[in-house]
């Protein structure tokens, strides 16, 4: 039929009201529930594509940059704790994997399994920035905050530094020696946005652990914790990126 | 379209993608005290890479989802790259051999 987008399609009779007809939850805007779900999850990664190119510059401000002081990013890189990194990255992962078992809850009606699941998630998402706060607190301690009170003797003495002399790294000159403030100017602005992602993300998931108790997520509609878990799994790849190029990159 | 029946991916998946992740992340921790000298950098973000496109394929479900979500992130991705390739392409030539 050529004309066929003319035809609107057939409208039930309302019985006892519209909603006797479909779910409370289907807007009326819509045709069906999957076309709901589907512009839903859409609009989603419409957002999620704009923190891409949001992250996207910080990311390529770090490559420039890395690319142009080369000696100073690989001393600043040294003196970050692989431990904590990789810690961190597990328990990422981790939460990740717990906020995916939360959808599936979701989707298959299972009330205590999610707030189980969404539970465990603030938790690991907590122990995350608990474990970021131990790393900045390192940082502020050795002077490596970028401002009046940076310190550069850790890079232009390495001897006298455990992680630098560890690392067997060179002193580096005095100019050079000053763009190490560059790198954890923009280490503290990318893990920094990082952690503002997931003290929002977490804060979220304090009020979706509620409403989940009250059954909200398991009748049927999971639209909500579908595009957090969207939301989660995407601070999740940035950190995955993050720790490659701020902690591994520049170990060896 | 058969696209808009919503498959529900179920625990087995996430369980072997978890631990999928922690092998590569363990790869990648491991790679990174060897000395590859120009590769270092490649292999770690080659690790990252295929650990984010599991994530994205498998607990972000774009595996399942519907062909105009894939065609969004695969234009989001492709546009910045783009946009990194274009910045780099300028920055690089710029003061060519004098960094």
């Amino acid at each position: 039929m050529p004309n066929s987008q003319a035809i609107a399609p057939p409208i039930a009779e309302p019985t006892e009201g519209a909603h006797g007809v479909h779910p409370p939850y289907l807007r009326h805007h819509f045709n069906s529930v999957e076309q709901q779900a589907d512009a839903a999850n859409f609009a989603m990664w419409l957002f999620l594509v704009t923190e891409v190119m949001f992250f996207g510059g910080l990311f390529t401000s770090y490559l420039i940059y890395r690319n142009w002081y080369f000696p100073a990013f690989v001393a600043g890189s040294h003196q970050l704790n692989v431990v904590w990194g990789t810690l961190n990255t597990l328990v990422l992962i981790l939460s990740s994997f717990t906020m995916a078992m939360g959808v599936w809850c979701a989707e298959t009606r299972r009330k205590n399994g999610l707030v189980l699941c969404l539970s465990l998630t603030f938790l690991l998402g907590l122990g995350f920035l608990g474990i970021k706060s131990i790393e900045y607190a390192e940082k502020i301690e050795k002077h490596h905050v970028p401002g009046l009170h940076y310190s550069l003797s850790s890079f232009l003495d390495p001897d006298s530094d455990a992680a630098a002399s560890a690392a067997g790294d060179k002193p580096l000159a005095l100019d050079m020696a000053r763009h190490t403030e560059i790198y954890f100017s923009l280490y503290f602005a990318m893990t920094g946005m990082h952690a503002l992602h997931m003290i929002v993300g977490i804060g979220v998931l304090g009020f979706m652990i509620l409403r989940a108790r009250a059954g909200a997520y398991t009748a049927g509609h999971v639209t909500f914790v579908e595009n957090f878990g969207l939301y989660w799994h995407f601070v999740d790849i940035v950190w995955i990126y993050l720790f490659a190029l701020l902690y591994l990159i520049s170990r060896h | 379209m058969s696209e808009h029946t919503h498959t529900i991916v179920g625990p087995r998946v996430y369980v072997v993608i978890l631990f999928a992740l922690l092998a590569g992340t363990a790869l990648t921790v491991w790679a990174s005290f060897v000395d590859l000298g120009f590769w270092n950098p490649i292999i770690a973000l080659a690790i990252a890479s295929t650990k984010a496109v599991l994530v994205l394929l498998y607990f972000m479900q774009v595996r399942y989802s519907t062909n105009l979500t894939k065609l969004a992130i695969i234009s989001g991705i492709f546009l910045f790259l783009t946009l990194v390739s274009m910045t780099l392409t300028d920055y690089m030539s710029r003061a060519w051999g004098s960094w």
